[in-house]
């Protein structure tokens, strides 16, 4: 099931153009791995999708019908969650409160309602500790601080509450860039089960070594442009690794050095 | 906080999942903000029971609880505040505002003193508003903010009680019409056995447990810590940082305007300068009682037991017969001491737990 489907979407602030002329799809169960280099167009492309900026010339379309998200609550509406680098996570808070921080629960009749509701404690937390053993998470206590858990598991617990949240499509953007290997294998693993779960997941990463683990599909960003659009079937980590290190110009630049 | 001490149901063991040991209940104890104030009241007390005689009656024990309610009271709203990451350095003086507005007023009209409290409730309110309004408006830390609004305050109380009555004495209220029905509410105490009972002990323990009631389950509670915690992650998921933080400063101010109403019936006329310093003794209880300087991290019960730390030091020196000079130093030194164990705590609170 095709969820997202771009075709010659193009991005230009000004006279900058950023993105030209790319093509991708979102499927349910599929993870589509966008590569690139710094200032490849990886960030504009995912703006693009989370409703940050609006494309400027080709079609995007939602469920096959053609959508521009004026905004991230109009992406968040159909069912696209972006979880970013920076975790938006409070350190300090239990892990069921930041589960639900900004969409807790609540069980409220006036006088005690809106901000001062109380809240449904019992089930945000059975809820919280659900989603997050769906997702293969399993914490000591969901009453410990989020602080306690590692970067790693602190990006899965951001991708299990996009999830819950109703997500049907996940952007992750770098989520495995300031982690360790071992870390980065959990998120991996998380990746692999928000796949399997169903949704359709946009893994941005600049490491083809990450990518190749978890994509079926893979497009590699320079300059704006697509330089590589292939299945898994077609493509080999070699030839991941090779383009992102710079392909062509690499070999170009081995031989003028003459070693 | 919600952290609890039972146990959780056993993680069921799978090949792929491994399952963690958990902490010990000490170490999870240890976690807990008010542990640390819980423990040095308790040394505290014994070590003022063995010292002075005099504090060796139900008696006085109430008259420390009383003592403890007036700063507790406000206390409890900068406890508050400060887990919301922010300051109020005019809440002492507020409290005397409160009741100058509210005396002069009254007199110089001449009307019924609800009034008058009335009144005085909406200008405290309204600083709390300005206060909160202008560190979020400008993003200046509260720190300087509020170092302001308690300058203008201070200098306000002193001018405006000398160009109203020509002293910095307010006039007696005692013979103003709703002083007794005010009085009850306030400044009134009762006899139960032995002891006297001041209402504003009744009065502590309500607020203290609606602020608890506030932060551990009311979902208001949740956005308190999390704009302590981490204001840009708060409001990326979508909590209202700002109109938070100004009900945190409304909330110290009304607290503020309800011990200086106290403060006026109990003596029927203020003195224009007191209340300075104060702002000093509500943010060591609220530190003394774990609340953590930076924000996002404390409870309620921490903050009274703070109070009491500060009601009991203080007579208890007074009992023990020593200088009460000295109370200054003791709680200077219990604010240090507070401040490294909490900052302990926070290490122990955020260390990775994972095995």
């Amino acid at each position: 099931m095709t969820l997202i489907e771009m075709s010659g979407v193009g991005k230009s602030y000004g006279a900058v153009s950023a993105l030209h002329d790319v093509s991708l799809s979102v499927h349910a169960g599929e993870v589509t791995c966008v590569l690139g280099d710094n200032g490849a167009g990886k960030s504009t492309l995912i703006k693009i999708m989370s409703g940050l900026h609006p494309h400027s010339c080709g079609v995007m379309t939602v469920d096959g019908s053609p959508a521009t998200f004026a905004s991230p609550r109009e992406a968040l509406d159909r069912g696209i969650a972006t979880v970013y680098q920076d975790l938006a996570v409070v350190p300090l808070m239990e892990v069921w409160r930041n589960f639900f921080l900004g969409a807790e629960l609540t069980a409220g009749t006036f006088p005690l309602s809106g901000f001062l509701s109380g809240m449904k404690i019992k089930d945000m937390k059975r809820i919280a500790d659900e989603e997050l053993r769906k997702m293969g998470i399993i914490v000591n206590d969901i009453n410990q601080p989020i602080g306690t858990l590692s970067g790693g598991q602190r990006q899965c617990v951001a991708i299990a509450r996009a999830v819950y949240f109703g997500a049907r499509v996940l952007i992750l953007d770098e989520p495995t860039a300031a982690l360790g290997v071992k870390q980065s294998g959990v998120v991996l693993k998380y990746v692999a089960a928000a796949r399997d779960a169903g949704l359709g997941v946009v893994f941005i990463t600049h490491n083809p070594h990450h990518a190749y683990l978890v994509g079926d599909h893979f497009i590699i960003l320079k300059l704006g442009a697509a330089v590589l659009d292939k299945p898994r079937a077609e493509v080999t980590l070699d030839e991941l690794t090779t383009q992102m290190a710079g392909g062509e110009e690499l070999a170009e630049l081995s031989h003028e050095l003459g070693r | 906080m919600s952290h609890s001490v039972r146990a959780a149901p056993p993680v069921p063991a799978s090949p792929e999942q491994p399952v963690r040991p958990r902490s010990s209940i000490g170490n999870r104890l240890l976690v807990r903000p008010e542990v640390g104030a819980l423990v040095a009241a308790l040394v505290i007390f014994v070590f003022f029971l063995a010292a002075a005689p005099a504090f060796r009656s139900a008696e006085s024990f109430f008259t420390v609880l009383y003592q403890a309610s007036t700063i507790g009271i406000v206390a409890v709203g900068v406890g508050l505040l400060m887990i919301g990451g922010e300051f109020d350095l005019s809440a002492g003086v507020i409290t005397t505002s409160a009741g100058l507005v509210s005396s002069m007023f009254c007199w110089w009209f001449g009307v019924n003193l609800w009034i008058g409290a009335l009144l005085s409730l909406i200008f405290c309110l309204f600083v709390g508003f300005v206060n909160g309004w202008l560190v979020m408006r400008t993003g200046i830390p509260s720190f300087l903010i509020t170092l302001g609004t308690f300058f203008v305050l201070q200098g306000a109380n002193l001018g405006v009680t000398k160009l109203v009555t020509g002293s910095v004495t307010s006039p007696d209220i005692s013979g103003i019409d709703g002083y007794d029905s005010l009085g009850a509410i306030f400044s009134s105490s009762f006899k139960a056995g032995p002891v006297t009972v001041w209402i504003t002990v009744i009065w502590w323990v309500l607020f203290v447990a609606v602020a608890t009631w506030i932060l551990t389950r009311a979902r208001v509670g949740n956005w308190v810590y999390a704009v302590g915690g981490a204001p840009d992650s708060a409001r990326a998921v979508g909590v209202p940082v700002v109109r938070t933080k100004i009900g945190l400063f409304m909330a110290v101010s009304f607290l503020g305007w309800f011990v200086g109403m106290h403060t006026l019936f109990r003596f029927n006329t203020l003195q224009a300068g007191n209340g300075v310093g104060n702002e000093f003794l509500y943010i060591i209880a609220a530190v003394v009682g774990g609340t953590l300087l930076t924000g996002g991290f404390g409870n309620a019960a921490g903050v009274a037991i703070g109070a009491f730390i500060f009601g009991m030091t203080n007579l208890g020196i007074v009992y023990a017969g020593w200088d009460p000079n000295w109370f200054k130093a003791f709680l200077g030194v219990m604010l240090l001491l507070a401040v490294l164990v909490n900052l302990y705590i926070k290490k122990m609170a955020t260390a990775r737990r994972t095995a």
